[in-house]
């Protein structure tokens, strides 16, 4: 479903990403990791054109990221994005959060669209706090906030950029397990972690970058078991004594 | 001291007719409030296009914002305001000139003042959007391009009602100032507050008792704006989210 | 009245509009900054002072000054000034103080409230810490202030400061209205004399901007030079 071919990218003189390729299948759950200024991040701002890449081309289902003909905003809508920092509106209610897209970016009207975010907050156990505020929160319902808003636009697939990174320990679980539930719904998932345990759980392939480059891109359990790179190796223990 | 006061003066008649002195003030204060109001709504409009598209991507739309800012923030209020009495009609084509140089005051004198201090108060307002905008952290952008909101609906659902919100106090303070500046406006002729306590004070020679109660007008002026400011904050205030506050910038 | 326009006028009285005009601006701002700093930094020091009256006082002054219109302050100095004057000298009659004295009371008198609110954010940007390390080695109040506390103050405010200095600069254009010899004055005189208005205050706003300009441009460069030390 998601196709990176080759891609390659600089700021400036720097080169952040050298020839990244890689495939993630429907249905399939994919980690990726490594230490920070790897590339992580970028690769899947790439993937749904937040960020730009100068060589090489991303397809998601079929259609091009890189080409300029592509519109955009509709490619977006039709994949869901989790930030690090929530980044939910803090002037809008929960509920307006969650309606906004399907709104002005669906057509949906107002009524469907209210339906539709009503559920999935209430999936994500957080129907009580529907008229709430962002600000008046905890990290980990903020961030479960924003896993709804994402899903309410009915998404191909989710790209999660460090979900859990700036929450206290104490919330990253709560987060986790509704991205479990939904690995195991078969949602095709791009996650950028340092979550070893979620993806030995529901991961299906890991992904190691480092420098810019995919170092390593193996199933799960010969990531875990075997890994082929030195660098793999080295960077798995020193986050798996944790 | 050597100074006769004589508070009675503000209830005795001034010499055009208006009616007691305190009168002939309020009545300048009229003059004054006009001449900012009408500046002000100038200055926004003018203000938040500018100061929006300066945080723009495309560069020759920032830069051509910027020279407008530079422009007309270094060069002092009156010194514009006499380029727009004097020197704009001069350079208009000649029917255009004459036809502003034969109205009638005082709106020979207002049109020039509202467009001069419209524009003048546009420039600060222009930074103060361009900063409140940019003080929002990045990641509300991408949020709402992530969900397929075009640049201008990010723009309209994320980024401005926020930055409306940061930007109250100082746009509300710029009333204020606005307010103050009109008083540069009786160098063309305009009669506001400050303009008429000078004529008060020629005319009756009680200088002190004239400018102390433009002083007071002023004062009170000032608290009116104050606390309708505290009102409308309180009125779009939104939970659990507070405004920062930054240290003073140069300037009045 | 000619038709076209006579630039040349600026050349004839180019000696005059900087001798006289430029010169009494530039000084004037020069007198007032320096001023204005000196009682703009004891204000702030009164307000943030635990002695409330003292802290009330210099609060009152310093709303005042920001809530009335620059060129009222100058109708009050200019009539007020002759009459303290007299009270200080023990005359009986308002002596005579001209525009240039009376100006420079004003602009020091009012950009002091100015400068006040910069250095308060500066005194304040000086962490805690250390003031009471001045106090722990043995300062007392005054000697922590001004060797510790201010000096860091005012680099922490510096562009602030200069910032407040152009816009002083071109603050005092509004002596006009007292009918004072600045820059903008004696062009004035020459516009009205030749009746070259247009050219005249063409020139003057040529000018302003250039010096302006040229001085929050350097500024800018200050601020770079200051963020990179850092």
């Amino acid at each position: 479903m998601i196709s990176i071919k080759n891609v390659s990218k600089w700021y400036g003189s720097f080169q952040v990403l050298a020839d990244c390729s890689t495939e993630v299948a429907k249905g399939e759950v994919v980690v990726v990791c490594g230490p920070s200024g790897s590339g992580k991040s970028t690769i899947i701002k790439c993937v749904n054109a937040l960020e730009p890449f100068q060589k090489g081309s991303i397809t998601v289902e079929g259609i091009s990221v890189g080409d300029p003909k592509t519109n955009l905003p509709k490619l977006r809508s039709r994949i869901g994005m989790v930030f690090q920092n929530f980044e939910l509106f803090p002037h809008m209610t929960v509920t307006e959060n969650l309606t906004l897209g399907q709104v002005k970016v669906l057509g949906r009207s107002s009524d469907e669209a209210r339906q539709k975010g009503l559920k999935l907050l209430d999936r994500v156990g957080l129907l009580a706090h529907k008229d709430k505020y962002p600000g008046q929160l905890s990290g980990g319902q903020q961030q479960r906030v924003a896993i709804a808003r994402a899903l309410s636009m009915d998404p191909i697939a989710m790209l999660f950029d460090e979900p859990t990174s700036a929450l206290d320990p104490e919330m990253i679980n709560e987060v986790l397990d509704v991205m479990v539930e939904l690995a195991k719904e078969g949602m095709t998932m791009m996650v950028v972690t340092h979550e070893m345990g979620f993806a030995r759980k529901v991961a299906h392939r890991v992904i190691f970058m480092d420098a810019g480059r995919i170092v390593e891109d193996a199933k799960k359990e010969e990531f875990f078991g075997t890994p082929r790179s030195e660098r793999a190796q080295l960077f798995l223990s020193k986050i798996l004594h944790h | 001291m050597g100074y006769n006061w004589h508070w009675g003066i503000l209830l005795e008649k001034e010499p055009g007719g208006t009616g007691i002195y305190l009168q002939y003030l309020i009545v300048g204060l009229g003059w004054s409030l006009a001449t900012a109001l009408a500046a002000w709504v100038i200055a926004l409009v003018i203000g938040s296009l500018v100061g929006t598209l300066r945080t723009t991507p495309m560069p020759w739309v920032v830069r051509l914002g910027n020279l407008y800012v530079e422009i007309f923030r270094n060069i002092p209020l009156i010194v514009q305001m006499f380029l727009w009495f004097f020197v704009m009609p001069e350079l208009l084509p000649k029917e255009l000139g004459d036809w502003i140089k034969q109205m009638p005051p005082p709106w020979s004198s207002y049109i020039p003042a509202v467009l001069c201090l419209g524009i003048y108060t546009s420039v600060r307002i222009a930074e103060q959007v361009r900063a409140g905008i940019q003080s929002l952290p990045r990641g509300q952008g991408m949020a709402g391009t992530a969900m397929g909101l075009t640049a201008a609906q990010t723009y309209r659902y994320v980024i401005l009602p926020q930055a409306f919100r940061i930007l109250l106090p100082p746009i509300t303070s710029e009333f204020m100032n606005v307010i103050k500046n009109s008083s540069v406006a009786l160098t063309i002729g305009l009669l506001e507050l400050t303009g008429r306590a000078r004529a008060m004070q020629e005319f009756s020679f009680h200088v002190f008792e004239a400018f102390a109660a433009a002083t007071v007008i002023y004062l009170l002026t000032n608290m009116v704006v104050v606390l309708g400011m505290r009102m409308l904050e309180k009125k779009v205030r939104v939970p659990g989210l507070i405004a920062a506050a930054g240290a003073p910038l140069a300037g009045h | 009245m000619d038709s076209g326009f006579d630039f040349d006028v600026i050349r004839r009285s180019w000696g005059y509009l900087f001798r006289e005009g430029m010169t009494f601006t530039v000084t004037l701002t020069l007198l007032a900054m320096s001023g204005g700093i000196i009682f703009g930094t004891l204000l702030a020091m009164m307000r943030l002072s635990a002695f409330k009256p003292l802290s009330w006082l210099a609060g009152a002054y310093v709303n005042l000054m920001r809530s009335v219109p620059l060129v009222l302050v100058i109708f009050w100095f200019f009539f007020l000034v002759p009459y303290i004057g007299a009270w200080i000298l023990r005359e009986p009659n308002p002596i005579k103080v001209g525009a240039w004295m009376s100006a420079v009371i004003t602009f020091t008198m009012f950009e002091a409230a100015y400068y006040a609110e910069i250095m308060r954010a500066g005194i304040q940007s000086v962490a805690r810490g250390q003031v009471w390390s001045g106090y722990a080695l043995g300062l007392n109040y005054w000697q922590t202030m001004g060797k510790i506390v201010l000096p860091q103050a005012f680099r922490n405010m510096l562009p602030v400061l200069l910032t407040q200095t152009i816009i002083l600069f071109q603050d005092t254009s509004l002596v006009y209205v007292i009918s004072a010899t600045d820059f903008l004055g004696a062009a004035s005189k020459v516009a009205n004399r030749d009746y070259r208005l247009v050219e005249m205050y063409t020139f003057v706003a040529v000018v302003y901007f250039v010096v302006s300009y040229g001085l929050s441009t350097l500024v800018k460069r200050l601020q770079n030079r200051i963020a990179i030390i850092r």
